[in-house]
C-alpha cells in the first residue's frame, strides 16, 4: 500500500469515528435534554402549588382547594407495602434460580414466566387483583390489597436484578466457602447474599419507582376518590398520588381551575420517588464499602 | 524387600469421573500416606485438579458429573449416599489457585467457618485464631490489624490467609491446587516453607505445575497424563529415574 492510499484511508476511518461517537453523544443528550425538560416543566407549573398547607392538609372544596395530605400517605403506605411482598418473594425467587435450581428446563420455564409478567400491562394486574385479592380473598379495596397488586407487579423487576446481582457474585467465594465446609445454607445466606445486597437494592428502587406511578393496578384494588382521613388499618381504602392525579385531571368538575393542583401533586410525587430511591442509594453505597473485589 | 505397613488415609480404587459424557478420569487408583505431601503433576487438562476436587467433593458443585469407583478417606466411601459432604469438608480442607478470602475483615475471615461449626466461646475462638494464624506464618504481620479488611493484604499474605483460615477447622487433609501458580517468588518460597513445616501435622496433596516445586516439597508424586496415572511413586524416584518413558519425557521438558 503506498503512503496517498493509507492516509486517504485511515481519514475516512477518523470521519466514521466522528460520526459514530457524534451521534453516541447525541442520543445521549437527547435523553438528558428531555428528562430535564420533563422535570423543569414541572417544576415551573407545580412548584407554586407546593405549599406547607399543600403537603399537610387534606382537600377541601370538593377538592378544588386544600392539600393531598391523605394521598401522600397513601401512596408512602402503598409502595413500602410493595416492596415488603415483593422483596423477599423476589429474593427467594432468584436465589432458588441461580443457586438451588438444576439448570434445564424447569428454570427455563420459570423465567419466561417470569418476562411475560414483565411485559403484562398493568391494567391487566388491577383486575387481576381486583379479582382475586380484593372480591376473592374478600380484602375489599384496601391498602393490603393494593400493596400485594403492586407487588406481583414488580416483582419480575426485583427477580431480574437480584438474579443478575447473585450471578454477578463471584464463584470463588462461593468455592472458599464451601470448602471449608460451610452448608450451602450458610454459604448463600451469609457470604453470596451480603455480597449481592448493592445490587439487589438496585432492582427495589427500579421497583419503588414502578410502584409509585402505577395508576391502573390501584384504581380498582386500593384507592379512594376521596377520603379525608387516614386509614386505620390496612384493610382501608387510601388516596394515592396517581390516582389522584388521574381524578382532577380527568374526572373532576373544575379540570381547568385545579391545573396547579395537578401539577403541585405530580411534583410531589416525583420528590416521594426520589427520595424513596435516595435512602435505598444510600444504603446501597453503605453495603457496597469493604466490598471490593 | 521388606514392605513396612504403611498408613493411608485417602486410597481411590478405580476412579472413573465423567463431565457429562466426557471422561475426564479414568480408572485412577492411588494411596496417599498420611503426614506426607503427595504432588500431582502433569500437563494443562490432564486431570490432576479434578482428582484433587473429587476428594472433598468440590466437584459436587458442578452439574452434569458422574463418579464412579471408589474414595476411600479413613476406610469410608466419601460418595456413599448416607455421606454429608459438609462432614467431608470439614476434615479435608482446601487452598486454592488464586487466593480467595471473604470480603470481611482478617478475624472475621479466620473465624467465620469455626463459628457456624459451633464453636462460640469468645476466648476458644480468639486462640483458635491466633494458633492457625501462627501455623500459617502470618501472625506476626497482621495480628495489629485483624481489623482491617482482608482484601487489604498482598497476594502472598492472602494465600497464607487462606490456609490459615482452612487449619482453623483442624482438618486431617489439606488440599492444595497450584497455590503458589499466582504469586511471586518470595511469597512462594515463603509457602513453601510453610508446606515443610505443616507436613507434622497434615496429610498434605498438592496440584501443582512447577516441577522443581513437586521435587522440592513432596515426598510422593504421582503424574497424570490424559485422565490416566501413568506413574505413581517416591518423588526421587520418578525425578532421577522414572519406570514410564512418558514420565521421562514430560519432566524432562519434552512435551507438555
Amino acid at each position: 500500500m503506498n503512503g496517498k492510499t493509507f492516509e486517504s484511508s485511515m481519514r475516512s476511518r477518523y470521519f466514521k469515528q466522528r460520526l459514530f461517537f457524534g451521534a453516541v453523544r447525541l442520543s445521549a443528550l437527547v435523553i438528558t435534554l428531555a428528562l430535564l425538560g420533563i422535570l423543569a416543566y414541572i417544576l415551573d407549573n407545580g412548584f407554586r402549588a407546593v405549599t406547607w398547607e399543600f403537603i399537610t392538609q387534606p382537600p377541601t372544596d370538593s377538592m378544588t382547594k386544600g392539600g393531598i395530605m391523605p394521598a401522600i400517605v397513601g401512596t408512602l403506605y402503598l409502595t413500602v407495602g410493595a416492596i415488603l411482598v415483593a422483596l423477599p418473594l423476589g429474593v427467594v425467587s432468584a436465589i432458588f434460580l441461580t443457586e438451588y435450581a438444576k439448570q434445564g428446563a424447569l428454570t427455563r420455564i420459570i423465567r419466561i414466566g417470569v418476562n411475560c409478567l414483565a411485559g403484562v400491562p398493568s391494567v391487566v394486574f388491577g383486575l387481576f387483583g381486583l379479582g382475586f385479592f380484593v372480591v376473592f380473598l374478600k380484602f375489599g379495596s384496601s391498602i393490603l390489597a393494593g400493596a400485594l397488586t403492586l407487588g406481583i407487579l414488580i416483582l419480575p423487576t426485583i427477580i431480574g436484578a437480584a438474579e443478575e446481582a447473585l450471578k454477578a457474585v463471584p464463584q470463588t467465594f462461593r468455592e472458599a466457602s464451601l470448602a471449608l465446609g460451610v452448608s450451602k445454607w450458610n454459604t448463600i445466606f451469609r457470604i453470596v447474599l451480603p455480597s449481592a445486597l448493592p445490587g439487589i437494592l438496585t432492582g427495589a428502587i427500579l421497583g419503588v419507582g414502578r410502584a409509585a406511578g402505577e395508576t391502573a393496578p390501584i384504581m380498582f384494588t386500593a384507592a379512594a376518590f376521596f377520603t379525608a382521613v387516614l386509614p386505620k388499618s390496612i384493610f382501608d381504602e387510601v388516596m394515592a398520588l396517581p390516582y389522584h392525579i388521574y381524578v382532577l385531571a380527568t374526572a373532576g368538575t373544575h379540570i381547568e381551575e385545579t391545573r396547579p393542583l395537578q401539577y403541585g401533586t405530580v411534583l410531589v410525587l416525583i420528590a416521594l420517588v426520589l427520595g424513596i430511591d435516595l435512602i435505598a442509594i444510600i444504603m446501597r453505597s453503605m453495603f457496597r464499602r469493604n466490598k471490593r473485589w | 524387600m521388606v514392605t513396612v505397613e504403611k498408613d493411608f488415609i485417602i486410597r481411590t480404587k478405580n476412579v472413573d469421573f465423567f463431565y457429562g459424557a466426557f471422561r475426564a478420569l479414568s480408572g485412577i487408583t492411588m494411596n496417599f500416606e498420611k503426614n506426607k505431601v503427595t504432588a500431582l503433576i502433569g500437563p494443562s487438562g490432564c486431570g490432576k485438579s479434578t482428582l484433587l476436587r473429587l476428594l472433598n467433593r468440590m466437584n459436587d458443585l458442578i452439574d452434569g458429573t458422574r463418579v464412579e469407583g471408589e474414595i476411600l478417606f479413613e476406610g469410608r466411601n466419601i460418595y456413599a449416599p448416607e455421606v454429608d459432604p459438609v462432614e467431608i469438608r470439614q476434615r479435608i480442607g482446601m487452598v486454592f489457585q488464586k487466593p480467595n478470602p471473604f470480603p470481611k475483615s482478617i478475624f472475621n475471615n479466620m473465624t467465620y467457618a469455626p463459628k457456624l461449626a459451633g464453636i462460640r466461646d469468645s476466648g476458644e475462638i480468639n486462640a483458635l485464631v491466633e494458633e492457625s494464624l501462627k501455623q500459617a506464618v502470618l501472625w506476626d504481620e497482621v495480628k495489629d490489624i485483624l481489623a482491617k479488611s482482608a482484601m487489604t493484604l498482598s497476594g502472598g499474605q492472602q494465600q497464607r490467609l487462606c490456609i490459615a483460615r482452612a487449619l482453623a477447622m483442624k482438618p486431617d487433609v489439606i488440599l492444595m491446587d497450584e497455590p503458589t501458580s499466582a504469586l511471586d517468588p518470595i511469597s512462594t518460597a515463603k509457602i513453601e516453607e510453610l508446606i515443610d513445616t505443616l507436613k507434622k501435622h497434615y496429610t498434605i496433596i498438592i496440584v501443582t505445575h512447577n516441577m522443581q516445586q513437586a521435587a522440592r516439597i513432596s515426598e510422593y508424586t504421582g503424574f497424570f497424563y490424559l485422565g490416566k496415572v501413568i506413574e505413581f511413586n517416591g518423588t526421587e524416584k520418578i525425578f532421577t529415574n522414572p519406570d514410564m518413558k512418558q514420565t521421562e519425557d514430560y519432566i524432562t521438558g519434552r512435551f507438555g
